[in-house]
């Protein structure tokens, strides 16, 4: 095993680390450093994408307004979001005097707890793949639903009405537009006939189901982008916070490393959005493969995997803030009108063409 | 059936309209580079140009004989809604043995200015134009007490005719 195979195939890492620890430890003692090895290394990944997806939102979203954005600190402003979160880190945690005690302490791990355990599941390259699950996808969506209830918690305890009115919009918007997400997830389930997320990585291998699925997973894509949005309660769709009316909604009362966590779940969720879509439509950490062309596909298997995966996280990330800065934001009602007059009913549809069009054999 | 075919209409206007308005956005995001609106104020200092009808302090000009075009005639401390301006006049002798008035001191309270401009179109001889200075912080606040005209200047020939 050198080092150039490893960028290109993670699969036997895990193995010659297990070997190594065994030759020192006995077993259960390895079990437990490597479930540590492998926490803090996602703790560590988890910290990463929070710094930089802030520094990119904040970036982009000046270029989108012809702004420069941060300037200050570092070179054209790549340090601004350490500043902050040590900032973050130390101020004190303030409670409201009549705040219910537990459940406002409660609510951020719950937040968290939902982000990471999502994050586990996700095939970031070949072999790089913390928990291969059978129902992978299922899980994803399973658990990035309890995030939900780490905001109603947030908004109900910190005895505040516009916490409550934030956590009661946010809680009626995720719990719709996460059957949108769940739609069009299923429409590329059945182009997959698995749900264990490597097995889907695998079956594009001969192409990406948004090109060899066509017009249904096209608007399966379309649909997916649209909810996905509204699911991590960004713009165009951030009635959850609205600062204009609800101060900050369900996180008003949340200051210092708790209202971090709040602003950092928020980041994770929209990358694990992004990891979700690329998966699904744009193949994961695959290559670009078309049909028979053995030249072509060669170069492009030059390129390793992870940066397959991280090119397509970008690109389904870049679209994300592209909307939220351009955008009008929604109203309550028009919110749940467009997911329940349009959204689904389009999705249930598209369900039902993409089913006739597998079981015709017309996809690629 | 007319419905149906609303409902559907709506859908790729929506779409439409949001392309349009992407395409908008993303013009920008692509130009970010050469349409830039922030200065980066302490750093282009020398560079810094202010756009026009940008308003920081009045002035008086002086041409290169020391001879500025106010009159005395204190129209602007009249217009002034603040009490910024203080017109100091004399009266004396000028070539012909007239007694006319003179300017002698144009004082100019920098800390009670609003820059609302209203003493520049008062004036009838244009002898005070809006500056492009804004850097006015001091440490005592007498020095934001201003005499506009220069020592030893005059009245500039041919303005009062």
């Amino acid at each position: 095993m050198n080092l150039t195979s490893l960028i290109y195939d993670f699969t036997g890492i895990h193995e010659v680390i297990h070997q190594s620890l065994l030759a020192y430890f006995n077993p259960t003692a390895t079990y437990f450093i490597e479930v540590t090895l492998i926490g803090t290394a996602l703790l560590l990944f988890i910290a990463f994408l929070g710094l930089s997806l802030v520094l990119a939102e904040r970036k982009i979203a000046a270029w989108f307004q012809l702004r420069l954005g941060p300037m200050r600190v570092g070179y054209w402003g790549t340090a601004q979001t350490v500043a902050d979160i040590i900032k973050l880190i130390l101020k004190e945690p303030l409670r409201t005097a009549n705040a219910d005690k537990f459940l406002f302490n409660l609510a951020p791990y719950i937040i968290m707890l939902a982000s990471i355990m999502a994050m586990g599941v996700i095939p970031y390259a070949k072999g790089l793949h913390i928990y291969d699950i059978d129902i992978g996808i299922f899980f994803v969506s399973a658990v990035s639903s309890i995030g939900v209830i780490g905001i109603l918690l947030a908004g109900w305890s910190s005895n505040n009405k516009y916490s409550l009115i934030g956590a009661l919009r946010s809680g009626a918007q995720v719990v719709s537009y996460e059957l949108s997400v769940g739609m069009s997830i299923l429409t590329i389930i059945i182009l997959t006939e698995s749900l264990q997320l490597s097995q889907i990585v695998a079956s594009q291998e001969a192409g990406w189901w948004i090109y060899r699925g066509h017009i249904p997973a096209i608007i399966a894509f379309v649909i997916f982008m649209i909810a996905g949005t509204a699911e991590t309660n960004r713009g165009p769709f951030d009635l959850a916070e609205a600062e204009s009316e609800l101060t900050a909604g369900f996180h008003t009362e949340y200051s210092g490393i708790k209202f971090a966590f709040f602003f950092l779940a928020e980041f994770l969720n929209m990358f694990i959005i992004a990891a979700i879509g690329a998966t699904l439509f744009l193949g994961g950490w695959m290559p670009l493969h078309i049909g028979s062309l053995e030249g072509f596909n060669n170069v492009m298997d030059f390129i390793p995997p992870i940066l397959w995966f991280v090119g397509k996280v970008t690109f389904i990330i870049f679209m994300m803030m592209w909307f939220r800065w351009t955008f009008p934001r929604l109203r309550i009602d028009q919110l749940l009108n467009l997911e329940w007059k349009y959204l689904l009913p389009i999705n249930l549809l598209n369900i039902v063409f993409m089913a006739f069009i597998v079981l015709m054999g017309w996809h690629f | 059936m007319k419905k149906i075919i609303a409902y559907i209409g709506s859908i790729f206007t929506a779409i439409k309209t949001l392309i349009g308005g992407m395409k908008v956005t993303g013009h920008y995001f692509l130009h970010a580079r050469k349409e830039i609106i922030t200065q980066q104020y302490p750093e282009n200092r020398e560079t810094l140009k202010m756009f026009d009808r940008f308003r920081g302090e009045v002035i008086m000009p002086h041409d290169e004989n020391n001879e500025h075009r106010c009159t005395g005639c204190s129209a602007c401390e009249v217009a002034c809604p603040n009490g910024t301006i203080e017109i100091i006049w004399d009266r004396k002798e000028n070539e012909e043995g007239k007694k006319k008035k003179v300017l002698d001191q144009f004082i100019y309270h920098l800390q009670m200015c609003t820059m609302c401009g209203l003493c520049i179109p008062a004036c009838p001889t244009d002898a005070i134009v809006m500056g492009q200075e804004f850097e006015h912080a001091v440490f005592d606040r007498s020095e934001l007490t201003l005499v506009l005209n220069k020592p030893g200047s005059k009245l500039m020939k041919g303005v009062e005719d």
